[in-house]
């Protein structure tokens, strides 16, 4: 019966709403804070951030010039 | 008062207690706390790669962890691996189906796998014994498409479906382990976080949800997006997701805190993001659009500071590579480029 079924389904959902009410919530300040921790920290790291030289760059190697 | 009323009554004041919850804490916004930290300069890269060989709109891609190897999918009907340093095809793996929507590379680089219009999730052994590329198995039990597969290791896969849930499958037995359930709507993009116990799924009902892989549970719900959720994927410390959306904006939410932190958006951008992916340390959101371009943004300041233009059809899938040193698009347009 479609009735019970509604009835079951929003249990479900009342159990899922309350999961989620409950957890611990870090202040934003602080999760901002580590966030920009994490982006500094990691910069130098960051070749897409960073830029990298063509002798650096595996998809662009350094032309080899030769003398003839 | 009957039990249906009463539970909606229920439901309503949890919501009202998860908005209270988080405003509490909200004790500043991302824009402030960064407010000190300089804009990131204009990001410049260029193609240094492009990918030829598909014959229709490509949909999805996806690095190996060696940086080198990617695989794509295309409505060709084929999977290509590619050496993307030299360009060369080190497979090309003719489909069952066509329609194919999804690929996905196994971290140990011995299996990829697609799906799409089928329902069925392909996974196939790039390492068999006769050098053949083979159909290793076919994960069927999604009654809707198959938008997004991503390998947790050689013997799981996390799959997200137009049916509206996301499922962990048992690839040896080719059995369902766990069946995530709770979207309202098509599931359209899922990501695995960096120590493999939670996945993010985006779906067209506008959240995003975060699943506790073992418990099988839904932990955290995030809404805010004004249309259907495309892209998803983690900040690379674990702690934050991004999202992507028709609604044209992509979102930062940070799971800790269980609040959305911030919105990339700009007047002048009006159509949908397809894509995105971060930089190595976070710092830099690359996103792709319908209008063809991938707009690079500052993730802590929500500004724009690139563009990669070179596509002539919508930019449908990118990648950063794990070590960091490029960029992967893929596109409508039957091309994959590769840019740092």
């Amino acid at each position: 019966m479609s009735g019970s079924s509604n009835i079951v389904a929003m249990k479900k959902v009342v159990q899922q709403l309350r999961l989620e009410a409950g957890i611990n919530r870090v202040k934003v300040s602080q999760a901002a804070a580590d966030l920009q921790q994490f982006c500094l920290q990691h910069a130098q790291q960051d070749p897409l951030l960073t830029g990298m030289s063509s002798s650096n760059n595996p998809f662009r190697p350094q032309a080899v010039c030769s003398f003839l | 008062m009957g039990e249906m009323e009463q539970l909606r009554k229920e439901a309503d004041s949890l919501k009202d207690q998860i908005t209270a919850a988080r405003k509490a804490v909200q004790d500043t916004t991302l824009q402030e706390a960064a407010a000190g930290v300089t804009v990131v300069g204009r990001v410049q890269m260029k193609t240094r790669k492009t990918l030829r060989g598909h014959l229709a709109k490509i949909y999805a891609m996806h690095w190996g962890t060696d940086s080198t190897l990617c695989v794509s999918a295309s409505q060709d009907g084929k999977l290509i691996v590619w050496d993307s340093i030299t360009t060369n095809k080190v497979n090309a793996i003719p489909l069952k189906s066509s329609w194919v929507m999804t690929c996905a590379y196994a971290p140990s680089g011995n299996l990829v796998a697609c799906g799409g219009l089928d329902n069925m999730c392909s996974i196939y052994n790039l390492k068999g014994k006769d050098g053949n590329v083979k159909v290793m198995r076919e994960l069927a039990a999604h009654t809707g498409y198959l938008s997004c597969c991503r390998f947790l290791s050689d013997s799981e896969i996390i799959t997200s479906s137009g049916d509206c849930t996301c499922v962990l499958w048992d690839i040896e037995t080719g059995t369902q382990k766990t069946v995530f359930a709770g979207h309202q709507g098509d599931c359209m993009s899922l990501a695995v976080s960096p120590d493999f116990k939670f996945f993010i799924s985006g779906a067209c009902d506008f959240t995003a949800k975060l699943w506790d892989i073992r418990e099988g549970q839904c932990r955290q719900t995030f809404g805010g997006h004004e249309s259907d959720i495309n892209a998803i994927g983690f900040f690379p410390n674990g702690n934050a997701v991004i999202t992507g959306s028709d609604d044209a904006t992509c979102k930062l939410y940070d799971l800790r805190a269980d609040q959305e932190l911030i919105t990339y958006q700009d007047s002048s951008i009006m159509c949908g993001v397809t894509s995105l992916a971060p930089s190595l340390s976070g710092r830099l959101l690359l996103a792709g659009y319908d209008d063809f371009n991938v707009n690079i943004w500052d993730a802590l300041k929500a500004e724009r500071v690139g563009v990669l233009a070179g596509h002539d059809n919508r930019v449908s899938c990118i990648g950063v590579s794990s070590d960091g040193m490029a960029c992967c698009t893929g596109s409508w347009d039957s091309f994959l480029k590769i840019w740092n």
